[in-house]
């Protein structure tokens, strides 16, 4: 017998056998949409065609019972087809709309939200934390659970001024990419890594350790026998590259590492250019199960953004109008050092050199 | 069943809840059991349960899986190895439910049968399961149709938005482009080659649902040239109230065109005298906003194709960058020839120059944006910068001095003029 010739380097499946027959029919021919209710989009076809999406929310950090799940709900509705968004919803596809006060109760039975459409606050993006990441500094599912039940009014409305986009990243890497969403929380380290000399030798490269650090804070150990690097802890921004590259200089601390909160952030270019999201908080206690504080930080700058914000206005763009200033006065946030960027190239364009401020 | 008290927690409130579902699986499997232990572990410590991954993978890929065990083995034998594997998912995360299952078949014999829909970069991602069962997982995959996703220096698994499946604003096939640019790169998606991580998103529109601009080193968004299609009737009809802005996304019953569209136009090529809206297209910088407002009476035009970004990344390790216009317009069609070329090109420019874990955006801002330019032979052009440089310090090479000589000049419209 001869062993089956193993498969390699056969890529994805082509999305064509995947796409519902109304979409397949309907393909690149879409005139124009509406959203008859949150949570639930109407595609309209130059073929007349419709097509009705049900928005869900849900975890991201999910298990196959689940997927099965929305399976025989996709079986039962969706003519056996479903999608997911770029935001970690689930799409179902209805072509009969007398269909869906059916699928909403069962969606209702299973605790599915609908929603996340149009000026809400839909499913936050996010990282993996303490479920499976080697160098957060906060969970990340727990915060999301904890965030989206607190706003969870905001996810089946359209009651905001604008979107509101939140993410989610467990450390600096932003691997939630976070850089440029209206509400980022990203979890932060505070102290230099702790070197385990005995370690280091045997599991580090030396030069690509010193070259990870991007303020050039490590050095060679001096003492030539240890094998080893020192840390110019006046010069760490506590990054956790070198860690990445070295496991013998792990920089975590259970009670300084937390939560930072950046705000104002966006992708779209819908009247203004697409913007990275700036430090409104730069540090808020790690507080599981529940990050009570990092809750109420968030619902904080939501309402005030909902209460002041001009009609269309995302939430860097309420802040740009009014000024940071005045952000950080109706947010109640203390402004401190750590607003002041002194990061690189970045920093100097940030001062500012006009006479254009309020008190 | 580990006692997790704190993870209790997280079951009760409106949002689904992880835990329950997890709590699911780890009735019947000792590792999804585990693995909520060590969870309830960081809960407890504030501090992860997780090592630096090892060298583990499929034979003769070098992404695509990523290594991972626990610091507690001895308490928690299940996640001694609690490997992630990145399936490459298919373009705009469309499936049917029998594919889908077939998945769950594979990771419920292979796995924890705990997973996310989906990763950061687009892929399904299997969370967690030992080094023993990666081959076998691997061949069930394949056998079905599936491959890995990337990881590591390589290029990584591109993703799309719903683009023309499901969307009127899609100016280029965001979902053939992905499958096919997937394809063209294989093997260096599943043998890390690079400098560093090498990613592509493709947006149909400059709403930009993938975020490419910002998640993506090579970022391409969809754009129109030509002028926005009116309906005025339907214009009409927004400004009388029949039809609801941004169709039904928000909580307003009415449309103010004066204020809500031609007001906050952001070049003010827009004009309304209550009966007929005028935009002056030459002047439209294609924001959307208007578009977005009334999709029934303004649709983008029909000369179509995209604009090509560079360099986008997260703070590591210089500072956050999000992609820079490098290519203003260029058509969009099958096979994607001019994009795969350029893609190839700037690969080729950054593995020559990029030291090790540089990101293309970095290795710019280090050589000069002109160093790139000619190494792909893209010409300058306005497009390309917010504004020009406010200092002297600018180079002169011989080449500019012999096209001085020859006479070459530059037209904002048709570019240099030989």
């Amino acid at each position: 017998m001869t062993e089956p010739e193993r498969k390699t380097d056969i890529g994805p499946p082509h999305y064509g056998q995947f796409l519902h027959p109304v979409i397949k029919a309907n393909y690149g021919k879409w005139k124009y949409h509406e959203i008859i209710e949150p949570g639930v989009l109407m595609h309209v076809s130059e073929t007349g065609d419709k097509l009705y999406s049900v928005r869900v929310g849900s975890g991201r950090l999910v298990s196959t019972d689940f997927v099965r799940e929305a399976c025989d709900l996709a079986d039962k509705y969706s003519q056996g087809h479903f999608r997911f968004t770029s935001r970690h919803n689930m799409e179902f596809f209805l072509t009969d709309l007398s269909q869906l006060p059916a699928l909403k109760a069962d969606l209702a039975a299973k605790g599915w939200p609908i929603g996340g459409t149009g000026h809400s606050v839909t499913s936050i993006v996010h990282t993996q934390g303490w479920v499976h990441c080697h160098t957060p500094a906060i969970d990340a599912s727990g915060i999301v659970k904890a965030v989206m039940d607190d706003l969870f009014e905001y996810f089946g409305k359209h009651d905001l001024p604008a979107q509101v986009r939140i993410a989610l990243a467990c450390c600096l890497n932003m691997c939630g990419a976070v850089h440029c969403s209206d509400i980022a929380i990203c979890g932060v380290h505070r102290t230099p890594p702790k070197i385990l000399h005995d370690k280091l030798r045997h599991l580090c490269e030396i030069p690509t350790t010193i070259a990870s650090c991007p303020t050039g804070a490590i050095r060679p150990h001096p003492d030539k026998s240890l094998k080893s690097v020192i840390v110019n802890e006046e010069r760490c921004m506590y990054c956790g590259n070198c860690y990445t590259m070295c496991p013998a200089m792990p920089c975590f601390d259970a009670e300084k590492g937390g939560v930072a909160i950046l705000v104002g952030g966006k992708v779209s270019n819908s009247k203004t250019p697409p913007a990275f999201s700036r430090l409104a908080i730069p540090w808020i206690p790690n507080n599981p199960p529940r990050w009570p504080e990092t809750v109420a930080a968030i619902r904080k700058i939501l309402t005030k953004y909902a209460e002041g914000a001009n009609k269309w206005e995302r939430v860097g763009e309420w802040i740009e109008r009014i000024g940071w200033e005045r952000f950080f006065e109706v947010c109640d946030i203390p402004f401190t050092f750590q607003h002041i960027d002194d990061y690189k190239f970045q920093a100097y364009d940030t001062y500012r050199t006009s006479m254009h401020f309020k008190f | 069943m580990h006692k997790t008290p704190l993870l209790d927690q997280l079951e009760s409130g409106p949002w689904p809840s992880f835990v329950k579902d997890l709590k699911r699986v780890a009735a019947r499997k000792p590792q999804t059991a585990d693995l909520l232990g060590v969870l309830e572990r960081s809960y407890k410590d504030k501090i992860t349960h997780w090592k630096h991954g090892g060298i583990v993978g499929v034979l003769g890929y070098g992404s695509g899986i990523i290594g991972r065990y626990t610091d507690l083995p001895d308490e928690f034998p299940g996640v001694e190895h609690f490997h992630t594997i990145r399936v490459n998912h298919p373009s705009a995360w469309m499936y049917t439910t029998k594919a889908l299952r077939e998945l769950c078949d594979i990771w419920d014999e292979h796995g924890s049968s705990v997973l996310n829909m989906h990763g950061s970069t687009g892929d399904i991602i299997f969370l967690g399961t030992r080094t023993e069962e990666l081959e076998p997982c691997f061949a069930k995959l394949t056998a079905k149709g599936w491959d890995l996703g990337g990881s590591g220096s390589a290029f990584r698994s591109p993703s799309c938005c719903v683009g023309p499946a499901r969307c009127e604003w899609a100016m280029y096939d965001t979902l053939e482009a992905c499958y096919e640019l997937t394809q063209e790169f294989q093997f260096d998606l599943h043998r890390p080659s690079y400098p560093y991580k090498y990613k592509l998103k493709l947006s149909g529109c400059p709403n930009d649902c993938v975020a490419a601009v910002a998640r993506a080193d090579c970022s391409v968004i969809g754009v129109w040239k030509d002028d926005i299609r009116i309906d005025q009737s339907a214009v009409q009809a927004y400004a009388g109230g029949e039809l609801k802005p941004r169709g039904g996304a928000t909580k307003w019953d009415k449309l103010d065109i004066q204020k809500d569209v031609v007001e906050l136009c952001p070049t003010q090529c827009m004009s309304w005298d209550g009966k007929t809206l005028k935009i002056n297209n030459r002047e439209c910088n294609h924001c959307m906003h208007c578009i977005n407002l009334m999709p029934q009476a303004l649709r983008p035009g029909t000369e179509r194709g995209a604009a090509f970004l560079l360099g986008s990344h997260a703070p590591i390790l210089e500072g956050a960058q999000m992609s820079w216009v490098i290519v203003p317009f260029f058509e969009m069609e099958k096979p994607f020839d001019y994009l795969k070329e350029l893609m190839t090109n700037i690969a080729e420019w950054w593995s020559e120059h990029g030291k090790n874990r540089e990101r293309v955006g970095e290795l710019i801002l280090r050589l000069g944006m002109r160093s790139l330019l000619e190494a792909i032979g893209v010409e300058p052009a306005p497009q390309q910068v917010r504004i020009p440089r406010a200092n002297p310090f600018f180079f002169w090479h011989q080449s500019d001095f012999d096209a001085e000589a020859k006479g070459r000049r530059y037209d904002t419209r048709q570019g240099f003029v030989r």
